[in-house]
């Protein structure tokens, strides 16, 4: 399994070598929405530079789990590390700050429609890392340039396709130069055919070594990127493992769940 | 408490009260009244010649940028009198026009310029296709706008309409000032008789929400009664969109 | 006396004057108007249940009833329930003047009025602006590490104003128009001095017609200024509010 690079059509970025501790790390975190369970003492860990995915029918706590990580939503227990720092209990403030480490994309882009291309990425360098406007927008050039999308950078967020929306939303959150992302099914609510120009730029993260969660049904892009895959379930993290050694084994859930989406969407 | 010999509370009220059939029968003529300018307005606007979209265009303008007291004051006391006294010199007689017609006159009139625009944003707001297909079937323009058009427009606009009711009913509460016995012309008297001001103000009030609260209430049902599946939803597709985009 | 005496020694400077005392009325009342309608607005969308049936209840009474009503309230009803309390007091030995502020002058009766009407009508296109937010709006600030208030002055309020401008700059205009009922409390604004003109000098008609002009010239240049600053402010795809 370790030697099939060659046969793929991205060469699979060699996660760093693991430090002592990993960047991320969740632990046992339990999450009630409504009094409902939503997630079940799920524990997780991303090591710098490590592509991990998550998986799952919905419903099963994947997005929840994300915004857990990012502190959107407030975990009702467990602990989140960051740098082997405890999230936990912190001022509004702190909380702020460790917001800015890690970049969030959305499904739905959650671009601010008031603002063009370009102030949408400079927006938060400018008010909340207190940049200067001149350097803000340099910058979001130069992130905007990274996507492709140096030309729409006057538009308004109403001007452009879903994929371009996406990638904006993607470039605003790189230029916050997060020590990790976490991408919320960045294409499913995309057209098919723009889905590819997303892909391409998660996968140009990836080679750049960025360590990124993504919750994602994208299973041929994954199979090939990334460096795990979770499979969750009912608030659980039911099966973890290699793209490879998890697909291979037919018996595994995350095989079936994966034959099982193929056959509805007809693809891989 | 009573200046007059068979004054009483009770008697008050019902005299106030009768007052409404006034103020109900200034809002449902006027309305009819602006109805009837409104529309073909409205359809002047949308697909009329350029001379007609000018002066239906003047017409609004006018009625709306002035207060509806100006309004009531020039009609009555400026072209209404004008009026008596022209038709006093032909007829050689006093002529006393009623300040119950300058008021309905008026006010409908100035529904005319208002009900206008909410038709026009409801014919706007219908697919152009549906009065090219009319056409292509071989209707005239006046067939496609009262066949086709209209009765699709007429139905999309009943939540402004309800809206235009409950600001008729409160100008109506001006027509006092011409002398127009309705509601708020009652509670003055009962007032000056009374010198009780706090309940009748209060009294008015409440049969003025009153009345609001109906009016509305009763175009809601026409609009589920007259609805038609899928009509309408460009309107409201149209705010959810924008609502989306935010 | 010939009509362009009339006219330019007569009508026009009493018309002036009245414009001015109108304009005294109304900027006040449009500003005092947003504020409250700002508050109110926001208490309506985001305040917690207590508060937003109060100011339902409140919004529900000024928009239910005519402006009239209310300022004839404001105006001539006061002043009994201030002699009504008087009385009441009296017997503990209170000042008979303790109810005194409730006895309104005609203007300071007429801006009441106005302000709250206005108010009223303000905080619905205030709370549909706020309520049309899209959650997602927030998540996002929030991710960039946005503080609340940040997200507030640079997320919230930028868009609320464009969303709301269009209805609470049309209540402006409205306000403009209504402004001419306090001539009903006795003020000599624009109307007020128009209709006594007409019936002092028995020209009805050219006085009526001129005051006319006055309005419209009026309310013609606040639209002007709203479709402006609309203009000015626009951003593709972000619509007006609906209010209901």
């Amino acid at each position: 399994m370790t030697n099939q690079s060659s046969v793929l059509p991205f060469e699979r970025p060699k996660a760093a070598q693991a430090e002592t501790r990993p960047l991320m790390e969740a632990r046992n975190i339990t999450k009630y929405l409504g009094g409902k369970l939503i997630l079940d003492q799920v524990s997780l860990s991303l090591n710098k530079g490590e592509f991990k995915v998550l998986i799952g029918p919905s419903g099963s706590g994947k997005s929840t789990l994300l915004q857990c990580l990012h502190f959107l939503l407030i975990p009702d227990k467990g602990d989140v590390l960051l740098e082997g720092k405890s999230a936990m209990d912190m001022s509004h403030k702190n909380i702020c700050a460790f917001r800015q480490e890690i970049g969030m994309i959305f499904q739905d882009f959650n671009l601010f429609d008031h603002l063009t291309a370009k102030d949408n990425v400079a927006i938060a360098l400018r008010k909340v890392k207190k940049w200067s406007k001149d350097q803000a927008l340099s910058k979001a050039r130069d992130e905007l340039d990274k996507v492709g999308l140096a030309d729409k950078a006057e538009l308004y967020p109403a001007q452009l396709s879903g994929g371009q929306k996406q990638r904006v939303s993607i470039a605003r959150a790189m230029a916050m130069e997060p020590k990790l992302m976490l991408l919320d099914e960045p294409t499913s609510a995309l057209d098919p055919e723009l889905i590819g120009e997303v892909l391409n730029v998660v996968a140009n993260l990836a080679k750049g070594g960025m360590t990124m969660l993504m919750v994602t049904h994208q299973i041929g892009f994954a199979r090939h990127l990334v460096h795990e895959i979770n499979f969750m379930e009912n608030g659980r993290v039911i099966e973890s493992g290699h793209p490879e050694s998890l697909l291979a084994n037919p018996a595994s859930r995350t095989a079936m769940f994966c034959a099982r989406l193929s056959e509805l969407t007809g693809n891989q | 408490m009573s200046l007059l010999p068979d004054f009483s509370f009770y008697n008050a009220v019902i005299y106030i009260i009768k007052g409404t059939g006034l103020t109900v029968s200034l809002i449902i003529g006027s309305m009819l009244i602006g109805l009837t300018l409104g529309l073909p307005m409205a359809a002047i606007q949308v697909y009329g010649p350029r001379w007609g979209r000018f002066l239906v265009g003047l017409y609004v303008w006018f009625f709306r940028g002035i207060p509806i007291l100006v309004l009531l004051f020039l009609f009555y006391f400026g072209i209404f009198g004008l009026a008596e006294r022209l038709l006093g010199q032909i007829l050689e007689r006093r002529i006393n026009l009623p300040p119950f017609l300058a008021t309905l006159v008026t006010l409908g009139l100035t529904s005319g310029a208002y009900q206008s625009q909410i038709f026009r944003g409801a014919i706007l707001s219908l697919h152009l296709g549906q009065y090219k297909a009319a056409l292509s079937l071989g209707f005239t323009r006046v067939g496609a706008l009262s066949h086709i058009i209209l009765p699709q427009a007429l139905r999309v606009a009943i939540p402004a309409w309800a809206n235009e009711y409950s600001i008729l009913l409160k100008d109506s509460a001006l027509a006092y000032v011409l002398g127009t016995t309705e509601i708020m012309a009652r509670i003055k008297q009962m007032v000056w008789i009374t010198h009780l001001h706090v309940p009748f103000y209060i009294l008015a009030g409440l049969i003025y929400y009153f009345l609001t609260w109906l009016g509305i209430r009763a175009l809601k049902r026409l609009e589920t009664k007259t609805r038609i599946p899928g009509l309408g939803m460009e309107m409201e597709a149209e705010i959810a969109k924008n609502d989306q985009s935010v | 006396m010939n009509t362009w005496e009339f006219y330019s020694k007569i009508l026009i400077p009493a018309l002036n004057q009245g414009l001015w005392l109108s304009l005294l009325i109304i900027v006040p009342s449009a500003g005092l108007g947003i504020v409250i309608g700002v508050l109110a607005g926001a208490g309506r969308a985001a305040g917690p249940n207590w508060l937003k049936g109060l100011l339902d209840l409140y919004v529900s009474i000024f928009r239910g009833t005519p402006l009239v009503v209310q300022l004839t309230m404001w105006y001539y009803g006061l002043p009994s329930v201030s002699r009504f309390l008087g009385s009441l007091m009296a017997p503990l030995g209170l000042p008979d003047f303790t109810w005194k502020f409730l006895v309104f002058s005609p203007y300071v009766a007429s801006v009441v009025a106005f302000t709250l009407c206005s108010g009223a009508y303000q905080s619905e296109y205030i709370r549909g602006a706020i309520l049309s937010m899209k959650k997602g709006q927030f998540q996002a600030a929030k991710s960039l590490g946005f503080t609340n208030s940040q997200t507030f002055w640079y997320i919230t309020a930028p868009v609320a104003i464009r969303r709301a401008l269009h209805g609470c700059g049309n209540e402006i205009i409205y306000l403009i128009k209504y402004s001419s009922l306090a001539l009903l409390v006795t003020i000599q604004e624009l109307t007020g001095k128009s209709s006594a003109l007409a019936s002092y000098y028995f020209r009805p008609l050219e006085c009526y017609l001129l005051t006319a002009l006055y309005y419209l010239a009026l309310v013609s240049l606040a639209t002007f200024l709203l479709s402006w600053l609309e203009k000015k402010l626009h951003v593709p795809g972000l619509g007006q509010a609906k209010s209901l």
